[in-house]
């Protein structure tokens, strides 16, 4: 028998680890469970003004400045148009609320993971060892269920807006960290090499060579965080976040197929929408790689 | 402008994690293939001495793995030596601390590339400017300094084209017009013509001919080729393994050619473009009616000048149009197809 059932530990050892790390993490989030939330007051604040913004402003103005932002960064009639009429079915459907709360939810999730994952990027580009310590991290982040990083979150900060945002940065920050690492370390050794000669400090190699080289691989990231933050506005709603992903948390409990393909297709829209727009746009601040010498 | 000289002196560069405890053995004697087998150290540069003098062209010429573009790169530092010194206006480079070397680069250097390593999303004129903005020069007076050296190079109209719309010779002129808006003292070129086709080449060296008749600059430049080599250079250094096996202009190269290396180098030279017709001039008493040829000129303009005159003699002056000798046509074409004894 004793090679057949792995020597796994006693049941009241696993109980006793069970036990004692539940308690010292309730601990935790006793102690700063506060001072938590208050550091993140200010990303609330901006997410509950720009869903109002949104939401009470009239749907015209909306459509219009969502139109018109779309076609200044594609420069694409065509895009334009199809934001359009995407954004009128959605109208049509009743569907607009919910879609103005999740394009809410979604910006201020990219401009986190932004803000946040572009200077860990550049961090990461310029050292291997932090290079080293951070992939396994970014691995963690990505393959880890979702799930299971709801639990410390929503016991720190209970349900809301602010746990979702949590929730969806660190689902979505990972490739925005990757792909700003990868665009500076396959900048052209030949150009930095010239620029050093030129006497230029780190910060003038960063800001005129590096980083707008890296430009097209960092805008791919940015992509991606968008696509990924859309994908999981479903699992955010689990925990009180409002928006589209809660009719299809609703259509999955109940059984409502058609109530769950709108809202799903509504989504959908959204992710090309911001793909295509945000392509686009990068594609466009290339333009210079674009006529090549016949 | 005067531009000040360069020495080089005593200079090792051992590749490999533990260089410096390599230096000793190789100052012994240890070969460049023994230090590689022994200790897994690969040997740069090897005891360079070499004086670049100011306001002229030195070429360092070598062929691939010789250790040319890494002698360069000691001049502005790109590569810290294992050993030596880098003498400028009485500073040695390699002891600069990061700010000097930083104000050294910024203002007494400018370098021209093989692969031009232009900043692809800047327009000609972005490029040429950023040397100046580096120094953090005006953007007004910067953009005016670098128009003059685009109109210099003859990229006039091209402003605002991105470097991959334009042929290889339009981008390292632009890479050269970014070196001299810098308007630096040292020009250091690496193997800067190399990749571009025979004519386009031909035609650069005429165009850094004549703005180094202007500024006098003093240039590094560093080449494979033996004819840009002797067209461009002033002082030729030739390299092998490391190591540099003869200095000299390129008369004196093509003459007296150290060893077996350089001789099978040199004899496909055409002697008539490098030999001074000062090297093959006698005392002899000209004729009353020789031509007049100036000290300096080329054989084979000598000989252009006697077969078109009909003429046998010719008699040598200096500039103030003292005699200093006389050659014959003959003299001239066997010192053109022969190794002269001179």
């Amino acid at each position: 028998m004793e090679w057949i059932e792995f020597p796994s530990l006693s049941r009241e050892t696993l109980r006793d680890i069970r036990v004692t790390l539940d308690d010292g993490f309730k601990e935790f989030t006793r102690a700063y469970g506060e001072t938590l939330e208050a550091m993140l007051e200010p990303l609330k604040i901006f997410l509950i003004w720009l869903e109002d913004l949104l939401i009470s402003s009239p749907w015209i103005i909306i459509l219009a400045v969502i139109v018109a932002a779309v076609y200044a960064g594609s420069r694409n009639w065509k895009i334009a148009l199809g934001t359009f009429l995407a954004l009128v079915a959605i109208g049509i459907f009743g569907m607009w609320e919910d879609t103005m709360r999740t394009i809410a939810m979604v910006t201020v999730c990219t401009i986190t993971a932004i803000v946040l994952g572009i200077p860990i990027g550049i961090a990461m580009s310029r050292s291997d060892r932090l290079q080293a310590i951070i992939t396994p991290i970014l691995d963690l982040m990505q393959t880890m269920p979702s799930f299971v990083y709801l639990i410390p979150v929503v016991m720190i900060f209970g349900l809301g807006k602010v746990p979702g945002v949590i929730a969806v940065v660190i689902y979505a920050i990972p490739p925005m960290i990757r792909l700003t690492n990868l665009g500076i370390r396959l900048v052209d050794k030949d150009v930095l090499e010239a620029a050093d000669a030129f006497g230029s400090s780190n910060w003038q190699k960063l800001k005129d060579v590096q980083l707008p080289l890296a430009l097209p691989t960092i805008m791919a990231g940015i992509n991606q965080c968008i696509m990924m933050s859309l994908a999981m506005v479903v699992v955010a709603s689990m925990i009180g976040v409002r928006g589209l992903g809660q009719p299809v948390l609703q259509a999955i409990n109940n059984q409502y197929f058609t109530l769950g393909v709108m809202n799903g297709l509504a989504i959908v829209a959204i992710a090309i929408i911001f793909d295509r727009a945000s392509q686009a746009y990068g594609k466009r601040l290339q333009k210079h790689s674009e006529v090549i010498h016949g | 402008m005067a531009s000040d000289g360069i020495e080089i002196r005593n200079l090792y560069k051992i590749f490999g994690p533990k260089g410096e405890d390599y230096v000793d053995l190789v100052k012994g004697g240890m070969s460049k293939a023994a230090l590689n087998e022994q200790h897994g150290h690969v040997l740069g540069l090897n005891d360079i001495n070499i004086f670049m003098p100011g306001g002229k062209i030195t070429v360092v010429m070598g062929l691939s793995g010789s250790g040319k573009s890494t002698l360069i790169r000691h001049i502005n530092r790109l590569i810290d030596p294992t050993a030596g010194e880098v003498i400028y206006q009485g500073n040695d480079v390699c002891k600069m601390s990061d700010a000097e070397l930083q104000d050294f680069r910024r203002h007494k250097t400018a370098m021209v590339f093989q692969k031009f390593a232009l900043l692809p999303h800047r327009t000609v004129l972005k490029n040429t400017v950023y040397g100046l903005e580096v120094q953090g020069v005006d953007k007004d007076e910067a953009e005016q300094r670098a128009r003059k050296w685009i109109t210099r190079v003859g990229l006039e109209g091209f402003e605002d084209h991105y470097p991959n719309q334009l042929s290889g010779g339009m981008q390292q002129r632009v890479g050269l017009a970014r070196a001299l808006t810098n308007d630096a003292d040292i020009l250091l070129m690496d193997e800067a013509f190399s990749a571009l086709d025979p004519l386009i080449r031909m035609d650069m060296q005429t165009v850094l001919l004549d703005i180094q008749e202007e500024l006098e600059k003093t240039i590094v430049f560093i080449t494979h080729d033996l004819d840009e080599a002797l067209r461009l250079g002033d002082h030729i250094a030739i390299l092998r393994d490391g190591a540099v096996i003869q200095q000299g202009s390129g008369q004196d190269i093509v003459l007296n050619p150290a060893d077996a290396y350089i001789t099978d180098f040199v004899k496909d030279v055409n002697r008539g473009r490098v030999i001074e017709v000062d090297t093959i001039m006698t005392k002899k008493e000209p004729p009353k009616d020789a031509l007049i040829i100036s000290s300096g000129a080329m054989l084979e303009d000598a000989a252009k000048k006697l077969s078109e005159a009909g003429a046998v003699n010719a008699k040598i002056v200096d500039g103030t149009g003292k005699l200093l000798g006389s050659i014959t046509i003959q003299d001239t074409i066997s010192a053109m197809v022969t190794p002269a004894t001179h």
